[in-house]
Order: C-alpha cells, then structure tokens, then sequence
C-alpha cells in the first residue's frame, strides 16, 4: 500500500512553492498526498491528520517561526493520541536544529533538498516507526 | 517633404538616404535629442576608463531611443545620465523601534529611499496579540499595530524628502490610513509625501497568497486609494504591481512579465470604471520586477514590458500623455536564487542580477543579502548587498550610456519573443474576461489559473534541476565548502514579541476606548456602501488608535473572508 503523507502550511506564512513542489515529488515518487493548503493551525493538523490516517505528516514554514510552530504542532498530535513522525520543511539555520529535533520532529527538510533526499527522508521516518 | 511612412515604402536609394537626412527632426533621434538637451545631467565623468567620451545613447538615427514611444530603450531621454537609480533597501524586523535605527542606519551608509518589510500578522491584518500570530510577531518584518508604531518606525526621517515604500497589501488601505495620519501628526500635510504602497492585492491571491478578502472586495479597497490618493496625494505611488513575488513563487520570466502587465491592465480598467480619467492615475502606478539569474532573459523582458505598457495605455487606453504611457519600475534581485549552501556565493548571483536590472534601465533597486537563504540579513549583509550597488553605479561605468544592449540582434530577439509570449497570455485572459482585463484576471484568480500556471512552472524547473539539465553552484555541483560554518545570523528572540505585546496593552489602555469603537462601527457602515470612498473612515479609525486587526475586522463584517481551495 501506498504511503500516505499530510503535507500542510502552518501559520501565517504565504509561500507554497516548496510545498507544492514537494507534494508533486512525493505523488511522482508514488506516495499518496492530502495536501491541507495554507494557514493550517497546529490543531487542525493534528485533526486532518487523525481523520486521514497518514502514516507521516509534512510541515512547512519559511516565516522563521519553525522554533514556535513547530514544537506546538508536535504537542498537537500528541494532544490527540498519534505519534506519526513529522517532518518540518523551511528556512531552519543550524543553531535551530538541535531544538527542533529535541521537540520531537522527525527530520528536517531544508532548501536545496533534492528530490532524491526528500523521497528518502520522508520513507526513512515512516520506516523508523513502523 | 516626404513623410517617413513613404519613404519607408521606397527602394532605398539616392532619394530615400536624402529625405531621411532632411527628415531629421522628425525621426526619433531629433525627438530624444530635444528632451535630453532639456534635461538636467548629474555632475559625473561620462567617458570610459581610458578617457573615450561616450555618447548618451547609440543607435541608428530612425531606430528607437529611450524617452521615445514606446519607451523599449527606457522611460527617460537622459536616463542615469541624469539620476542613477534609487538604492532603495528593504528592511523591517522585531520592533518599529530595531527597524528605525536600521532606517537610518542605511540613509547613512548612503542609501536614498526606504522601504518597509511588515511581519506577518500585519500582512494578514491580525494584530500582535492575535493567538494566530504566535511566534511570528516581528519574525519577517516590523510588527505594526497602531498609529504608535508607525511614528515609532519614521521617527526622525523627514517624510517630505525621503520617499518610502511600504510592502503591504491586504490591509494596504489602512498602513496608508496610518502612514497620513501619523505624517500630519508630525507636522507633514498629505500632498507633500512621496513614496508607494505596494497595495497590489491580485498577485497576493496569484503568488504570494497574503490575501483577506475575496478577490472583488479587495478591489474596491484598490479603487478607493487610487481615487483617495489621486485627488489629495499627488506625489504618491498608489499601486506598486508586482511581479517578483509571481516569479518567486515559480513562474517563467514571460509568465511574470504577462501576469504583472495584465494586472496592472485590470487595475488601469478598475480605475477608470470609477471614473477617473486615466491620465489622472496612470502616471502613478509603477511596477516592481524580479531580477532573476539568467541575465539576457531578465534584460528582455524588462525591455518588453516598457513596450507592451506603452503601446496598450496608448492603444486600448487611450493615454494621451507621456507619463501615463511610461512604465518604470523597481527591481529586487532573486531570493529565490540564494541557496543556503555557500552563501558567500549569493554575494555574486545577486550582483550580476543587479547588473541586469541596471541594464534593462530599473528606476530603483534592492540587492538581497547574501545570507538570506538562512535568516533575515544582519546590518553588515545589508550594507554589503548596498555597497554592491554602489559598485554597478560609480565605478563599472555602465550607467553612462542609456540601454547599452539595445540593437543586439540577441537582446531584440529576445524581447520581441518576450513581447509575443505575453501577448498570447493577454489574449487568453481578455477572452476569459469576456473583453475585459479585469473580469478575465479576477476570473483567472477565482478559478485558479494563474496558481496552477505557476505550480507547473515550478515544478518544471524543479525537475530540470533534479535532472541535471540546470545546475545552481554549491547545490547540485560544487560542493567543496559546503561543510564550512555558516556566517553570524541575525537573530530576533521572542523578547521582540514580549515587546511589541506590552506596548499594544499599553496603547489600548491609553486610548479613548469609545471613540474607537464608534470609528469602527463607521468604517463597517461605510464598507456596506461600495458607493462610499472608505479612506476618510480609515484615517479616522487609525487616529483613534484602532488597531490594523481591529479595522480589518470591521471591514470583513460586511467582506467576508477568501479561502483558498488547495490544489497541489
């Protein structure tokens, strides 16, 4: 059966090129994808994902409020009984990644990730926790 | 006499070269001739290196010149010979207060118009203490709430002197609402300030996906500070249309410069539905280009899109005059072509961007940081990314002579197929409008065109990059130093936050709590009459300190709210 991935913006911010690309990847690449569109809350991620029973989920933010968001959409998920790994996509600089990491996100996708390297990571987490 | 037009049907001969040559002062040299003897020149050495003076332009006697219709060579006769471009840096971060001490730091390093990045909440038009703005006050821009802080973030610049563009659309209205209110606290009437609200909504709903209302309420808050400023700003640039952010978010360099064109046609179709003439408004919406990294295609197309305006405000408009047919424009470099491995890289994409925005004859300029693929720039970036503008203008020599690419036989090719690759998306969109550029663009918005056309795009280069067919240095090749440890970055800690919440409180318990409501309730009132101009209710709601969340909220009573449908 297909792998099937919740891929959402999170926040405020605006920018979907990444997503969207990342999301025709991934269908190309023969993952099944619910993308959620924008302005998702880390509530309504949780949610979606639960309804849709994935076996991974996808975050992006390139607004720099990863540090924030993305530790409140782990807390989300745990809020509602699921441990799927999530991935985090954006503008992380290095001194950030410990601290995401920490906060429980699966792996981080950041700018430069080839196709290749994103299929991979995304199978790799799924595979982890399984 | 002959006129040009029959000599152009005889076989060149004898006769043909001679009339051309008494025809002189009508062909277009005679004509660039007159407006650049009139005006003025910036006191500079115009000759190269090696001392060979140079002419203002080149280029055969009956060919096109700059400041000639239509203007494919550039909007002014004289050019940079008689002002370089604007060095207008982007900037705005955490507080109103952080974001004026970097204002000045750039008037002093020499920079001569500012322009203000707004964070997100206010982008949105949601306020600081807005639970949805959690984590991102002040992240990517200035947090702004009230009137407060947009005196905090102009204090100490002379409005009347310094021009300044404010980057902000769904809530454009009320910033502008703000940005009078505030200048004629401090003592500077209306008319007197000069600058551009970006205030370019159809691109928000294309690309760059800050939107609030629906597509058809948000032009009415278009309309109403296009007339608003038409009648009492007159130094002001009302809409700044924009296609950086269509590239950014993925498009082709003819899919920008044919989405960007037509939005500014709805806009032009918007205004005179209102009934300003367009001689009255025109010569005051500008445009605003990305420069991306293939150097002759960006070159063309800016060529193209001077043409393009010209030959359609003259043509299907209607614009008698020069300014109204003039289309000029600011230019950012790429931040789309800033990658995160070797930034120290992005030093030289980003001059060679600016090189081809000076080439293709921008009005003024923003050079991104080289470490923007990773945060918002630190003060020493920016004034790098400054000082590289510097370089193009004083010491490369390339501003002396106007359009020094025009009459390549590539750079013309490539701008006629820039100008014919736009035309076909025109067609396309005043056929889906029904004959009209604003139904057939509000139309393209509500039906999702213009976003798939850009995620195709996007995903097309994505592929070619993937394939190995494009190769960007340090990502897909050349990877030594990669490994090396990145440069300082500019951090913005969550005490910006704490900040700007204690002085929103502070604020609100200061104000005449009243009185805002009683504002608010007038601009919702107004909001229901698409009758009304909604401008004076605005300066009247941000005077009483209503907040930007505030105002939208009154506003989207009667508005309601867009939501996207995602599409992959």
């Amino acid at each position: 059966m297909a792998t099937k991935i919740l891929l959402a913006k999170v926040g405020l911010d605006g920018h979907d090129r990444g997503v969207k690309v990342v999301a025709r990847i991934l269908r190309d690449a023969g993952f099944e994808v619910v993308y959620l569109g924008l302005f998702n809350s880390a509530e309504g991620v949780a949610a979606a994902a639960r309804d849709e029973d994935v076996d991974v989920v996808g975050i992006s933010m390139l607004s720099g409020a990863h540090l924030t968001l993305g530790p409140a959409v782990v807390r989300a998920m745990e809020a509602a009984g699921l441990d799927t790994p999530i991935v985090l996509g954006g503008i992380v600089p290095n001194s950030d990644l410990a601290e995401i990491m920490a906060a429980g996100i699966a792996a981080v996708l950041r700018p430069g990730a080839s196709g290749e390297e994103i299929v991979e990571t995304v199978t790799s987490v799924v595979k982890a926790r399984s | 006499m002959l006129l040009l037009s029959e000599c152009l049907e005889m076989p060149p001969c004898e006769s043909y070269s001679d009339a051309r040559e008494n025809e002189n002062v009508t062909l277009n040299r005679g004509i660039w001739a007159q407006a650049f003897a009139a005006s003025s020149k910036r006191d500079a050495d115009f000759t190269t290196m090696s001392g060979v003076p140079l002419e203002p332009v080149y280029g055969p006697d009956d060919g096109e010149f700059p400041g000639v219709f239509p203007y494919t060579r550039g909007p002014y006769a004289s050019m940079y010979r008689q002002k370089l471009w604007t060095m207008r840096m982007f900037a705005g971060y955490g507080t109103a207060d952080a974001t004026n001490k970097r204002f000045h730091e750039l008037l002093a390093a020499g920079g001569d118009g500012l322009s203000t990045a707004f964070d997100m909440p206010t982008l949105m038009g949601i306020d600081s203490d807005d639970p949805r703005s959690l984590g991102e006050v002040g992240r990517c821009g200035v947090a702004v709430d009230t009137i407060d802080d947009v005196a905090d973030l102009y204090n100490g610049i002379d409005l009347a002197t310094i021009t300044t563009s404010m980057t902000i659309n769904a809530p454009a209205a009320v910033l502008l609402a703000m940005f009078v209110a505030s200048a004629e606290n401090g003592g500077t009437p209306r008319a007197k300030l000069g600058g551009t609200l970006q205030n370019d909504i159809l691109k928000e709903y294309q690309a760059q996906k800050e939107f609030v209302f629906p597509p058809r309420q948000s032009m009415r808050l278009v309309r109403d500070t296009i007339a608003f400023c038409t009648s009492e700003m007159p130094r002001w640039h009302t809409v700044s249309i924009s296609g950086y952010h269509i590239r950014e978010a993925g498009s082709t360099a003819a899919q920008e410069l044919a989405f960007t064109l037509a939005n500014g046609f709805a806009y032009v179709e918007l205004a005179k539905q209102s009934g300003l003439a367009v001689e009255e408004f025109a010569p005051r919406l500008s445009f605003f280009f990305n420069s991306h990294i293939d150097f002759f295609e960006e070159i063309a197309k800016f060529r193209a899109a001077r043409r393009i305006w010209a030959r359609w405000l003259a043509g299907r408009y209607g614009a008698a005059d020069e300014r109204s047919r003039q289309l000029r424009f600011h230019t950012q470099t790429a931040g789309v072509s800033l990658t995160a491995q070797q930034p120290e890289i992005n030093i030289v994409r980003t001059a060679l961007e600016a090189l081809a925005g000076v080439l293709g004859g921008t009005q003024s300029l923003h050079t991104n940081s080289y470490d923007e693929a990773l945060a918002l720039p630190t003060e020493a970036a920016a004034r790098l990314a400054l000082r590289t503008q510097q370089v193009i203008a004083h010491e490369t020599g390339v501003a002396n002579v106007a359009d020094p690419l025009g009459g390549s036989f590539f750079v013309e090719a490539l701008t006629d197929e820039m100008e014919r690759r736009a035309e076909t998306i025109f067609a396309y969109l005043d056929e889906l409008g029904g004959g009209s550029m604003l139904e057939g663009v509000i139309r393209g918005v509500e039906d999702g065109w213009f976003q798939s056309e850009i995620a195709d795009a996007a995903y097309d280069f994505e592929k070619r990059v993937n394939k190995g067919t494009r190769t960007i240095v340090g990502v897909t090749e050349f990877f030594e130093g990669n490994d090396a440890p990145g440069p300082e970055l500019l951090r913005i800690t969550q005490q910006d936050e704490r900040r700007q919440l204690d002085r929103l409180a502070r604020v609100k318990t200061k104000r005449d709590e009243s009185a805002v409501q009683a504002s608010l309730r007038s601009v919702a009132r107004s909001a229901t009459d698409p009758e009304l101009n909604l401008m004076p209710d605005l300066i009247n709601a941000v005077r009483c300190h209503a907040t930007v969340g505030e105002v939208m909220a009154a506003l989207g009573e009667s508005f309601g709210h867009h939501v996207e449908v995602p599409r992959i």
